[in-house]
């Protein structure tokens, strides 16, 4: 029944928005639309005012790096229509030096998610009402959720009992990450097979 | 006033050892005497007022502490919300960048003397976010601590039992200047 409707859906959506749709497809019960993201606000007033569509909430924003790609983020923008009983995914692909429209006018809920994104990613927005970091420290520096990004940071805080105040520090770790994937008892983790084969061919 | 020596000595296999000459005092005399030192010290461990920094789900065992199964309120330590007027501040959970200014500005508005409990791993050494960009590896880093109990999270009674350990530490080296 659900996925009758959905299929329904993924029609109409089709038909009226021929020209902008890059690709639609049905995956687990899910509706996903890849369109480009100079018709990201088109298309979504176009979801949202839409009698059939009325997809009137947006759940969340999305962002994923593909470091290896030439279009390096994805932004996924969930959506709910309690009219319709439905859910459907909005994702648009661009490359890291590209400028997204804000969707604030249309869903103002999207304000935090955005800058959110801003704050993991580096996404700019267009027309955005207050694009700053949201989550990470003032004065952060990197977004975090990068794929290039390192783990530990840039900087560290501790307390100076000469300045009377928290600081910061270059990042100074006690002890190097080790990824602990015992794959075998005897051989070890992989950072150990890794030194071995160095040894061997030097 | 008091109570019978004959009574004592029936009663006197009750009493902890570190109490027998105090009770034995009190069972004669009526009345015990002591240094102001000394009395300052026992109200001090037994009004222990607890500032509560939750900041993860340590702050859930937190609260357990406080409830009615370990009740800690029969050590005299009661939570208060203002910095101003407590003496303790339980570190509970894990502690951030963001946060660590703060952390601290509410360690400065707190009265002398003033003790720091780190509770779970996370205010310990950063815990389970030992490596993460925005994560103080251990709240030593900015206050600093007097016990710390280690679990993720401990257990109500394991912090307890810090508790208690922070009131042998006051009665064992507390002084009026600290």
């Amino acid at each position: 029944m659900a996925i009758d409707n959905l299929k329904k859906l993924e029609k109409l959506i089709n038909s009226e928005l021929s020209s902008k749709i890059q690709n639609s497809s049905i995956k687990n019960g899910e509706l996903l639309i890849e369109i480009n993201e100079n018709n990201l606000i088109e298309v979504l007033q176009f979801l949202k005012s839409n009698e059939k569509c009325k997809f009137r909430q947006l759940i969340d924003i999305a962002g994923v790096d593909y470091p290896e790609e030439e279009k390096r983020f994805q932004l996924v923008y969930l959506l709910l229509s309690h009219e319709r009983n439905e859910r459907i995914k909005l994702s648009i692909k661009f490359q890291s030096d590209e400028i997204i429209n804000s969707i604030t006018k249309i869903f103002s809920s999207a304000n935090w998610m955005e800058r959110e994104v801003f704050d993991m990613y580096g996404i700019k927005f267009k027309n955005h009402p207050d694009l700053r970091r949201i989550l990470t420290d003032y004065g952060f520096k990197g977004h975090p959720l990068r794929k290039d990004f390192p783990l530990t940071g840039f900087n560290e805080v501790r307390y100076s009992e000469k300045e009377k105040k928290v600081i910061y520090e270059p990042v100074k770790l006690e002890q190097n990450y080790r990824n602990f994937d015992f794959e075998s008892p005897w051989e070890g983790t992989n950072y150990i097979k890794e030194i071995k084969n160095l040894k061997k061919d030097g | 006033m008091g109570v019978n020596f004959g009574s004592f000595s029936k009663k006197e296999k009750e009493i902890p050892e570190e109490f027998k000459d105090l009770a034995k005092d009190f069972a004669e005399k009526g009345f015990i005497t002591t240094s102001s030192e000394n009395l300052i010290n026992w109200a001090r461990t037994g009004s222990l007022h607890w500032m509560t920094f939750g900041l993860a789900c340590c702050a859930v065992e937190m609260m357990h502490t406080s409830m009615p199964r370990y009740d800690l309120e029969r050590f005299g330590a009661a939570p208060r919300a203002s910095p101003r007027q407590s003496d303790v501040m339980i570190v509970a959970g894990t502690l951030t960048n963001k946060m660590a200014p703060a952390l601290r500005k509410v360690y400065d508005q707190m009265p002398e003397p003033r003790y720091v409990v780190s509770m779970g791993s996370c205010a310990n050494g950063g815990g389970y976010y030992h490596y993460s960009y925005s994560v103080v590896r251990g709240c030593d880093k900015i206050v600093p601590v007097d016990i710390y109990i280690p679990g993720c999270p401990p257990s109500a009674e394991a912090l307890l039992y810090g508790i208690l350990q922070l009131q042998k530490k006051i009665r064992r080296e507390g002084t009026l200047q600290r």
